[in-house]
């Protein structure tokens, strides 16, 4: 897969009358459109930051401010004081990197059994494995609510936490993939020196996996920082509340009001998200792309 | 007798994906099956289950509307949602995959609402399709249009959730993307070399090399259609009058509001079984349209 857009597709074509006109008809579409476009993608996000840094009166005057000036910035102390949004950021982030590290983890090791043994029943496991990315959660939520609930862990982190650390199906494909492209004989050459198999692993296949393991990281840590479903099943107290959770209970107490403090408490919420997917933009589309095409 | 040896050589490999296989177990195997023998019980959390045979499935037939009601929603969204998001999806992988500037710039602004969201981008849209505060009717209001009252009228919720699930199609464009750029050039120029236009090239070489991931794109939304939540929980709570009642969220209120174990989980195996039947459908029929390539045919 090459990475760039360039392609040069004009080395044999003929070029028709009034190339050039086509040519800056064709642009100025291109451009227009997607300009256009991204005004769809972007405007929610910007108007819900500008809007989060007025005074609440100033929000919807008419006509439209379109600069929060002066910045009302008391808006974010005041939303965070509001609720214990501090809490909410903590249990979401003890789900979040816990989930992450131990997804990776046994993902990788699991993906690495697949890929580097020879096995009887290999092939009908590697299936089932796919099979339950069909499955919808919602089909297994019941009786795993019932399991938890029958060893008392209603209202902690565990139900969040736990059914993600043996790995997930989405990412065991992906890493399978990434570890059938690794040469045998780099396995075969650790064997004679020693290496067991655990170890060809650790100090092997994931160091020369890392775009592969950073994607399925990537992909864990956002969905669990989002997650809403599980929270709002398992958690019922404010203490143990994940941002996603907390943020639906402020809604619900301020519905129609405050909307200052809403988008205040909506910016925050998202912000590690959209540090994280800055500075992993590559990875990240990287991997959307591999998991689309080798699907 | 050859005496019983376990050779760690050969119990390595199931060490190695024990992890999923134990998981798979516990948390999937094992609650499908229960979620199937609670749907022919009665279990309101207290007491026990009571066994009541087919009951739940003949009042989720006969006796409960809002499953008919949830499923046409479920329909109605997809028609609006797969077709709208897949074409523009198409049209924009299409446009990028020009020689445009900034192409990694539109790329990330179109992929940012895939990544954040969740309740906050709920609260976001919720906002945006206001009646009278909102950002879209005060837009309108500037060409002297009078905007519906979207998220407060039984005909205009829907579209509205569809308007916002286009939001998320920056995955799609990133996938489609990825396919056009897999497109071997060669193909291009041979077929100009045989005289073919530009809409002969995209009609018989791009489409059907894109089919691969359309086809992948179209079952991921399809299944996703049937588990809408989060949206349609923050956004319309299903309403009005039920207009945006999603299948998870008719689940989710027979088993945490009314608190019917039994029944909700004959909900879900309803979804499963539907869920499986529209899979299975897919990969038959992808045979006849998708094109692999090196495929022998």
């Amino acid at each position: 897969m090459q990475d760039g857009p360039h392609r040069h597709q004009a080395s044999v074509r003929i070029r028709p009358k009034h190339y050039r006109l086509w040519l800056t008809i064709k642009y100025t579409v291109i451009y227009v459109v997607l300009i256009g476009g991204s005004a769809f993608f972007v405007i929610p996000f910007l108007w819900m930051v500008r809007s989060s840094l007025m005074r609440p009166q100033d929000i919807f005057s008419v006509p439209a401010i379109i600069f929060p000036w002066p910045t009302h910035w008391v808006n974010y102390p005041d939303f965070w004081n509001a609720l214990p949004f501090g809490r909410f950021f903590i249990n979401t982030a003890i789900v979040t990197f816990t989930v992450t590290a131990g997804l990776t983890f046994s993902s990788a090791l699991v993906a690495f059994g697949f890929a580097r043994f020879r096995f009887r029943g290999r092939g009908f496991l590697f299936v089932l494995v796919l099979a339950t990315m069909m499955l919808p959660k919602h089909v297994t939520l019941l009786p795993t609510f019932l399991l938890f609930r029958s060893i008392g862990w209603i209202d902690t982190l565990f139900p969040l936490i736990v059914p993600s650390l043996f790995g997930s199906a989405f990412s065991v494909f992906l890493l399978r993939q990434f570890f059938l492209t690794l040469p045998l004989e780099l396995d075969e050459a650790a064997r004679i020196d020693g290496a067991n198999s655990f170890r060809i692993f650790w100090q092997i296949a994931i160091p020369l996996s890392k775009p592969a393991v950073a994607t399925v990281a990537l992909f864990a840590f956002i969905a669990h920082w989002n997650e809403f479903l599980d929270p709002l099943i398992y958690l019922s107290s404010m203490e143990n509340f994940t941002v996603a959770l907390g943020l639906r209970f402020f809604v619900s107490q301020y519905s129609g009001t405050f909307w200052e403090l809403m988008m205040a408490a909506s910016t925050a919420a998202m912000l590690p998200i959209v540090i994280v997917f800055f500075f992993t933009q590559r990875t990240f589309i990287r991997g959307v792309a591999l998991t689309g095409i080798k699907g | 007798m050859r005496p019983l040896r376990v050779r760690w050589r050969d119990i390595e490999p199931y060490v190695f994906i024990s992890p999923f296989m134990i998981g798979l177990v516990v948390f999937i195997i094992g609650p499908t099956f229960a979620s199937l023998a609670l749907s022919f019980t009665r279990f309101e959390f207290v007491a026990t289950p009571e066994f009541i045979g087919f009951e739940n499935y003949a009042e989720m037939f006969a006796g409960d509307p809002k499953v008919w009601r949830s499923l046409w929603n479920t329909v109605y969204y997809m028609a609006g949602h797969i077709p709208l998001g897949m074409a523009m999806a198409f049209f924009v992988a299409l446009m990028l995959n020009q020689k445009v500037w900034g192409q990694a710039l539109f790329r990330t602004m179109y992929y940012l609402p895939s990544v954040t969201a969740s309740v906050a981008t709920a609260i976001v849209w919720s906002w945006v399709f206001n009646s009278r505060f909102g950002l879209l009717n005060n837009f309108l209001g500037l060409f002297g249009l009078e905007g519906p009252q979207w998220l407060a009228d039984t005909r205009f919720a829907m579209p509205a959730l569809i308007i916002i699930s286009l939001w998320g199609m920056g995955s799609t464009i990133v996938i489609f993307l990825a396919a056009l750029q897999g497109i071997p050039e060669s193909l291009y120029e041979s077929a100009s070399i045989d005289g073919a236009g530009r809409v002969r090239r995209l009609w018989h070489i791009t489409i059907p090399m894109m089919t691969p991931a359309i086809f992948f794109v179209l079952i991921i939304q399809i299944v996703g259609s049937f588990q809408v939540f989060t949206n349609a929980f923050i956004i319309t709570a299903g309403g009005p009058g039920d207009a945006t009642l999603f299948f998870v969220l008719h689940l989710y209120n027979k088993a945490f509001v009314a608190l019917r174990l039994g029944y909700a989980s004959a909900l879900a195996w309803l979804l499963f079984v539907i869920v499986l039947v529209f899979t299975i459908a897919q990969v038959l029929m992808a045979r006849r349209w998708v094109y692999y390539e090196g495929e022998i045919r």
